[in-house]
């Protein structure tokens, strides 16, 4: 269904996206997971047509969208990372014009309007004006908007982010069920337990490279049988690791920023010991946590950032949230 | 067909979202009745007077109303990210942008007809070539309309998009001939007058409202046209450059 090759783009000096492949076939749910400022909106921007790539190439569904840009928006429903509806038009509103911007004429999409703000749970709130509704109603109003034409491709860029727990959960259901009604989509996100729990192939990228693109069962095997335990040490994670390293030469340390450090082991771990011997040597363990195998392992050996960090720059950046 | 259900979904939504609200529609009638007013006390010399304003304020009325709305409307849908929705839709960039422009179009030629309309009252119109100046009026707010585009395209703030347009507005007040004309410029100010699109506007009102124009008619609207081709091509080549970088 989409199709990319070589894709690059720069911004003066800055390299956003550099030599990107990959494609999505009809009908999956793919995830692209970076940290803040790897290139996934940009690349987005560029599929979708709100950017120009520098070099490179973009089919979709068979529509050479590198020469046409506006070739495939037909096809497309997009979701940007923040809502953009019209704040002085209400719910029914924006969603019946947003209708009208691709061609569907007034019954077929005040119907298919009232049948959303049913479906995302608006209805009550289908005669008030959107800037006034709450961030996650906001959110799921903006979704409803990338639909109302049922789109074959779906782009969700960050989808969940900045919004409450219930309504992210919403959200992934309406996600997961679109999907399961053939919609492809394109999802963009740095809750890594979403992008497990949601796609089918998932691409990391950093730095506008993609560094490794996988089935989620492929990526979780290379973790599986690792046994992973965090704990909470208070200060001089790096001294502690040095030390739990040369005292249990078996297991593998790495200290994390948040003054915390992350042991691994390929046999099932023995926690009292380590913890007496992390104590002895000055730390305050406040908290052991077995990490079960998961993408976010996977995430972190392959791109080397840590997923907390991602959060906190997401949330730096004014994106964060309690999804 | 599905293109221009597009093209009037958006006009018909910039008319309710931005240019019916009754600020606007009062500001409508308020701004040119004040223009007439103060050119009408200033000229002391009665109700003789008003055929000799009237293309000035009709010309003004455009001028500011179109620039204005335009100017700051599509400023404030691209600093709310609600324009990237209009870029993301499949219809041609050339239409959107006459989508987004028309309403302001509309709403230029509504207020040109307002001080029209009290001259009506106060004066004899019955000399007035109205093929003319309905043509004119048209062809004012289409070239001030892409003008408050190209002026929506150049800046990222509202407050900048007001600022940026009466740097164009405020000379075009003295130097298009409105109310008084372009000889009495000095000489080396005068061959700004002629690369200004107003400058054909006023001479085709003061053609058709007291035949005084200075201009062949067809070349003022020849050089009118030209300018919004030119100023609209100028308008979509930025925001190629700018909003789809």
């Amino acid at each position: 269904m989409i199709h990319v090759s070589q894709l690059t783009k720069a911004f003066g000096e800055v390299q956003a996206v550099a030599g990107v492949d990959f494609d999505v076939g009809k009908g999956e749910l793919f995830g692209f997971l970076g940290p803040n400022g790897a290139g996934k909106t940009t690349t987005i921007n560029m599929l979708t047509g709100l950017a120009r790539p520098d070099a490179g190439s973009i089919r979709i569904a068979g529509i050479d969208c590198s020469r046409h840009p506006k070739g495939a928006q037909h096809l497309m429903g997009i979701v940007p990372d923040e809502s953009n509806l019209y704040p002085e038009l209400t719910g029914f509103e924006n969603l019946s014009f947003c209708g009208s911007l691709y061609g569907m004429r007034r019954g077929e999409r005040e119907t298919r309007a009232r049948e959303l703000l049913e479906l995302f749970g608006l209805a009550g709130a289908a005669g008030r004006k959107f800037g006034g509704y709450s961030k996650g109603m906001k959110r799921k109003l903006t979704i409803a908007a990338g639909i109302i034409h049922a789109p074959s491709i779906l782009f969700l860029d960050e989808p969940t982010t900045g919004i409450d727990v219930a309504s992210a959960r919403q959200i992934r259901q309406l996600i997961a069920d679109l999907n399961r009604g053939g919609t492809t989509i394109f999802l963009t996100t740095h809750y890594i337990e979403e992008a497990e729990r949601l796609c089918q192939r998932i691409a990391f990228i950093v730095k506008g490279r993609i560094v490794r693109i996988n089935r989620v069962e492929d990526l979780l095997r290379q973790v599986a049988g690792r046994h992973v335990v965090q704990f909470a040490v208070g200060q001089d994670a790096q001294r502690l690791c040095n030390v739990a390293a040369e005292a249990f030469p078996s297991l593998e340390c790495n200290p994390l920023a948040n003054d915390s450090l992350r042991v691994t082991s390929s046999e099932p771990l023995r926690i009292g010991p380590l913890v007496r011997l992390l104590e002895e040597k000055g730390a305050e363990v406040t908290e052991a946590r077995v990490i079960r195998p998961s993408l976010e392992e996977v995430f972190v050996e392959v791109t080397g950032i840590e997923v907390d960090t991602m959060k906190r720059e997401k949330e730096k950046a004014g994106k964060g949230g309690t999804a | 067909m599905k293109i221009w259900i597009a093209f009037w979904n958006i006009l018909a939504k910039d008319m309710r979202a931005y240019y019916l609200k009754p600020p606007n529609i009062s500001w409508g009638i308020v701004f040119p009745l004040a223009w007439t007013g103060m050119f009408f006390i200033r000229s002391g010399s009665g109700l003789d007077s008003i055929p000799a304003l009237l293309p000035g304020v009709m010309a003004l009325s455009v001028l500011f109303g179109t620039t204005s709305m335009l100017a700051v409307t599509v400023t404030f849908e691209k600093k709310g990210r609600s324009f990237e929705r209009l870029l993301l839709a499949p219809i041609p960039l050339e239409l959107l942008m006459l989508a987004k422009t028309a309403g302001a179009i509309l709403f230029g030629v509504t207020n040109a007809f307002v001080p029209v309309a009290m001259a009506a009252v106060l004066s004899d119109l019955s000399g007035v070539r109205w093929d003319i100046l309905l043509l004119a009026i048209v062809l004012i707010a289409i070239s001030s309309a892409f003008l408050g585009l190209f002026i929506a395209v150049s800046v990222s703030e509202v407050f900048e998009a007001q600022t940026f347009s009466n740097f164009f507005r405020f000379p075009m007040l003295f130097l298009c001939g409105l109310f008084f004309p372009i000889a009495m410029l000095p000489v080396w100010l005068r061959p700004v007058s002629y690369v200004l699109p107003l400058t054909y506007g006023a001479d085709l009102l003061h053609a058709a409202v007291n035949r005084a124009g200075k201009l062949s008619v067809w070349l003022d609207f020849a050089l009118l046209a030209l300018f919004c081709a030119a100023l609209f091509s100028i308008s979509l080549r930025n925001v190629r450059r700018k909003w789809i970088a």
